[in-house]
C-alpha cells in the first residue's frame, strides 16, 4: 500500500500554521513590553514638557497639580483661556555666593511654560491656585452645564 | 548667555532599598545640588509635597540619610483625568569624607527645598611654638 503525503502533512513537530506562528510572535512582544513597563514605576503619558501635571476631577471642580520645588507663588504665571490653562514661570537656582566647589548639580533652572486643554467647560469666576511646599494645586470649578446632573425618574 | 534655557521634564527616579519598608509605597530620590566652601558643606534637595515635620535627616558615621514622607494630597472623591508623576517618599544617603560639626548643622525647608548646612570641623591650627631664651 502506497501512503502519499501531500506537502508533508501531517508532519508531527516541524508543521506550524502561519497564524500559529504570528500568536507566538504576539506572546513574545507582550512579554518584552510587560518587562519594560514593570521596570519603570510609572510607563505612563507623559507630555515631556515641564512641569508634569497630575489632573482630578469630583463633581464640581478640577484640581491640577504640578510640583515646582523652589519657586516662588509670584513667579508662576497661570492663564485661562477657555478651556485652555498655561502656567508658566522661570526657575532659578541662584548663587551668589563666590569660592564655590560644587558636587553635585542635578537641580536644573530655567523658564517654562505648560499649556493643557481642561476635558469640560469651565467657571471663569471660580479658580484658585494655591502653593504649598513645592507643590502647585490650581483648584478649577466646573461650569454649571458640566457639572454631572441627576435625574430623577418618576 | 543672555537667554535662559528651557527646563526639562525629569522623570522621578524611584529606588528601591535593600531593606523592605513596612509602609508600602513608592520611594523616589530627590534630586540634590551640593556645593561647599571653605567653612561648610551647602545641600539642597528638592523634596515637593513634604511637610516640614516630616523630613528627617540623620547623620550617623559619617553617613548622611534624608527622608520626607509625602501625605497624598488628593481628596478621596477625586478621580483622575491625566497622571503623569506620581508622588512617593523620598530617600537619599550620603557619605561624607569630612568631618562635621554635629551640634552646628542647620537646616531649612521653603518652598520644597530643603537647605542643609553642614559646617566642617575647623582642621588643626599648627602651632608655632616659640622657645624664649632665659
Amino acid at each position: 500500500m502506497i501512503t502519499r503525503r501531500m506537502f508533508n502533512f501531517p508532519a508531527p513537530r516541524a508543521f506550524r500554521h502561519p497564524f500559529f506562528e504570528i500568536d507566538a510572535l504576539q506572546k513574545e512582544m507582550d512579554r518584552w513590553a510587560n518587562l519594560i513597563n514593570s521596570k519603570r514605576s510609572f510607563g505612563g503619558l507623559n507630555a515631556g514638557v515641564f512641569p508634569s501635571l497630575n489632573i482630578t476631577e469630583d463633581k464640581d471642580n478640577y484640581y491640577i497639580r504640578a510640583e515646582l520645588p523652589g519657586i516662588k507663588s509670584e513667579e508662576i504665571d497661570i492663564q485661562l483661556n477657555g478651556r485652555s490653562l498655561t502656567i508658566s514661570g522661570e526657575r532659578k537656582t541662584e548663587l551668589s555666593e563666590e569660592n564655590l566647589k560644587y558636587h553635585r548639580r542635578e537641580r536644573d533652572s530655567g523658564k517654562f511654560s505648560r499649556g493643557v486643554m481642561l476635558p469640560g467647560d469651565i467657571d471663569v469666576e471660580n479658580v484658585n491656585a494655591n502653593m504649598v511646599n513645592g507643590m502647585l494645586t490650581v483648584k478649577v470649578g466646573k461650569a454649571e452645564l458640566a457639572k454631572p446632573k441627576r435625574i430623577s425618574v418618576n | 548667555m543672555a537667554e535662559t534655557k528651557e527646563l526639562q521634564v525629569k522623570e522621578k527616579q524611584e529606588i528601591s532599598t535593600p531593606a523592605e519598608h513596612t509602609k508600602p509605597g513608592l520611594i523616589f530620590t530627590p534630586a540634590v545640588d551640593i556645593y561647599e566652601n571653605d567653612n561648610e558643606i551647602i545641600l539642597l534637595a528638592d523634596m515637593p509635597g513634604v511637610v516640614t515635620d516630616d523630613i528627617s535627616i540623620d547623620l550617623k558615621d559619617g553617613v548622611l540619610t534624608l527622608t520626607g514622607d509625602v501625605k497624598p494630597w488628593e481628596n478621596d472623591d477625586e478621580s483622575d483625568v491625566l497622571i503623569e508623576f506620581e508622588i512617593g517618599k523620598y530617600y537619599r544617603q550620603f557619605t561624607l569624607s569630612e568631618a562635621i560639626h554635629q551640634e552646628k548643622i542647620e537646616a531649612n525647608f521653603t518652598d520644597g527645598v530643603l537647605k542643609l548646612t553642614l559646617p566642617k570641623v575647623a582642621k588643626a591650627v599648627p602651632r608655632k611654638i616659640t622657645v624664649s631664651n632665659g
